[in-house]
């Protein structure tokens, strides 16, 4: 195991308290940098191409797509599931290991927030033009309407989707924002002109004061308890979409659990591919340090070793189940003419990320990068894996048939991707990245009396902030 | 009716904890403190009571649960039971799922809302803050004189002895706070 427990330092360097406020805030005061505009050119192209084939299939039909009469759901609904799930870290982050009193998280939060808020926006396009007419897709709200009312179907987990999604969606936006107002605040109180203005107007005339502290503390403790069960609910839902169907390889009840360690494993991938982007472009190299990626490492090969688990679970129920079609999809998964996808989702999921054992590797940050973006791409062919695989080959052999994607559904995905990066790119330059007041409030230093820097060989008081605080 | 306030900034946590003591036993009243992050155990010294905001996430969830359940029923057993695959009218079961996200909805509203409106947060707001460097680097202690009980000789002594780096006093009139 490691020495470098996590819940001693979370941030390198010997940082006063204006310190923290200058790394944090500076970026956002300056223009973009040549690679920040170079990134964002780029992500914005992605999105302008996907908002040219969302166009083009919304106005000549989904019939742009590859689907057919068997197949009915493939790269859609496989992208649905993928943004969900990649959203599931950024809670996990905020909520979980806020309850779990994981420190490290500090550095991060904010970031992992920000990429949940964009996933499940990414996620949200798919079901909307799976429909085919998404001017109609205010039919999914139970509203009174001159059909009846005719009311909506409480028996469908699509239904239950969209509940679980709108409320995961209100829910972590409103826990980000609260979680930025002190930081806002911050921003308005070094910003002059019309700049100032708008933060004002954002900040909410947060004063600092300790009556506001005390209930906000409060506040995002019952945020974070209400955000940990809902994370597991949502993506829970998201798998009952398959596992209520009878279709093998679809109906089990594995699904949930199987889905939500799946969605944080993908979640944690993507925190990694960004984080270790944004130290480097944003220069917070002491905010998210190795022990940070160490740690998101960690977590990396336990949730890969269960999600592995589930894999092979899924095979023995298979062959306990002694029902004919489950055995036939498993074998027709890793051996008929789609097991290219079924070994290149072993392989990257179940495979690479066991290489993060070693010490080595997860202190290689290049490797590291590599392997998250492995992971991420394994954990898109697992969900299409499941949705196409099994929808390929069923019951009846004259039913069968194959599924090729088109370059509309191909250019929607690369739009997917535009429309998070240039998400992310934004909130980059315009939203405070870390958590400042969080950083702040975890400092070594501030304990020190004054500015007075640490002096050399001298260590910290005790771990556990809290208590030294309560002293 | 005015009354003079006293401002003192210091450049810690632990300086303000010990000045916040201090102006507590030389009999001054203190009505806030301003701190760029959260300051643990300060709660009991500025008299700040208990928040009800856990109360406000149960009444909440409990509403959205209450709401949740109770609409599902009417729509599918009352106002126009459709029957989808022979299930009962009142499928309960079925219902879980929409429940439990109702119930976690409302409960975030409640408490984010109580918490927004509890502090008087609110777009636009510009709340009275004491010192701009307050979100930055500074902590404020902000204390009061009940009927001039302390000098001004002695608040001066008590801000050099816990090592204020700034001080200043403010005439309020009623209302402004």
């Amino acid at each position: 195991m490691d020495s470098d427990h996590a819940n001693e330092r979370v941030i390198d360097g010997d940082k006063s308290l204006s310190d923290v406020t200058h790394d944090i805030f500076s970026p956002l005061e300056t223009r973009g940098s040549g690679r920040w505009w170079a990134g964002f050119l780029l992500a914005v192209s992605a999105l302008l191409l996907g908002l040219v084939a969302v166009g083009y299939q919304i106005v000549t039909g989904i019939g742009t797509w590859g689907l057919n009469r068997t197949v009915g759901w493939a790269f859609d609904i496989t992208n649905f599931v993928f943004w969900v799930g990649i959203g599931h870290a950024g809670t996990l982050i905020s909520a979980v290991l806020l309850l779990f009193r994981q420190k490290w998280r500090t550095s991060i939060n904010r970031a992992a927030e920000a990429m949940t808020i964009f996933a499940v926006m990414c996620a949200g396009i798919f079901p909307l033009i799976h429909m085919g007419r998404p001017w109609l897709a205010h039919w999914v709200f139970p509203y009174p309407n001159p059909r009846g009312s005719l009311w909506v179907n409480w028996r469908s987990p699509l239904l239950w989707d969209v509940f679980a999604i709108g409320t995961y969606f209100t829910i972590s936006l409103l826990f980000w924002y609260v979680g930025l107002i002190p930081d806002l605040a911050t921003a308005r109180d070094r910003a002059k002109g019309l700049r100032r203005h708008v933060l004002r107007f954002f900040a909410l005339g947060w004063t600092g004061s300790a009556r506001t502290w005390s209930r906000y503390e409060i506040a995002c403790v019952l945020l974070a308890a209400l955000a940990t069960p809902l994370v597991v609910s949502v993506h829970s839902v998201v798998s009952a979409d398959f596992a209520t169907a009878v279709i093998p390889g679809w109906h089990a009840t594995l699904f949930p659990p199987y889905f939500v360690i799946g969605a944080v494993f993908s979640g944690f991938a993507m925190v990694l591919t960004l984080m270790l982007v944004a130290r480097k472009v944003m220069h917070f190299e002491e905010y998210i340090t190795e022990r940070h990626v160490g740690a998101m490492c960690k977590i990396l090969v336990f949730t890969g070793t269960i999600v592995g688990l589930a894999y092979m679970t899924e095979i023995f129920t298979a062959w306990y189940s002694a029902s004919a079609y489950e055995q036939f999809l498993f074998k027709n998964r890793a051996m008929g003419p789609m097991a290219w996808a079924f070994w290149i989702m072993v392989s990257c999921n179940v495979i690479s990320p066991q290489l993060l054992w070693l010490r080595k590797v997860r202190t290689n940050l290049g490797l590291v990068f590599v392997l998250s973006l492995v992971i991420n791409v394994g954990m898109w062919f697992e969900r299409f894996v499941i949705i196409v695989t099994s929808l390929t080959r069923d019951f009846l052999p004259s039913a069968w048939a194959g599924y090729t994607p088109t370059s509309i559904e191909i250019a929607t995905l690369i739009g997917s991707f535009g429309l998070f990066f240039t998400a992310f790119l934004l909130f980059c330059r315009f939203v405070p990245m870390i958590a400042a007041s969080e950083i702040k409030s975890v400092l070594l230093r501030r304990r020190a009396g004054d500015d007075r820097p640490l002096a050399a060989g001298e260590t910290q008081p005790p771990a556990d902030a809290d208590a030294r605080r309560a002293a | 009716m005015s009354r003079r306030i006293h401002v003192a900034l210091y450049t810690s946590e632990e300086k303000l904890l010990g000045a916040l003591r201090a102006s507590r036993k030389a009999g001054l009243t203190v009505l806030d403190v301003m701190s760029p992050y959260p300051i643990h155990g300060v709660d009991d010294l500025v008299g700040i009571p208990r928040s009800r905001l856990p109360a406000a996430c149960l009444a909440g969830g409990l509403l959205g649960l209450g709401l949740a359940l109770w609409f599902q029923y009417w729509t599918s057993s009352v106002d126009w039971p459709i029957d989808v695959g022979g299930k009962p009218w009142n499928s309960l079961p079925a219902f879980a799922p929409v429940a439990f996200e109702m119930t976690i909805l409302f409960a975030g509203l409640a408490t984010i809302f109580g918490l927004l409106l509890r502090s008087g947060m609110l777009p636009g707001r510009s709340g009275v803050i004491r010192d701009l460097r307050v979100t930055d680097d500074r902590f404020a202690l902000v204390v009061t004189r009940p009927d001039a009980a302390v000098t001004d000789t002695e608040l001066a002594q008590l801000w050099r002895d816990t090592g204020a780096v700034e001080h200043r006093d403010i005439v309020e009139r009623e209302g402004d706070r």
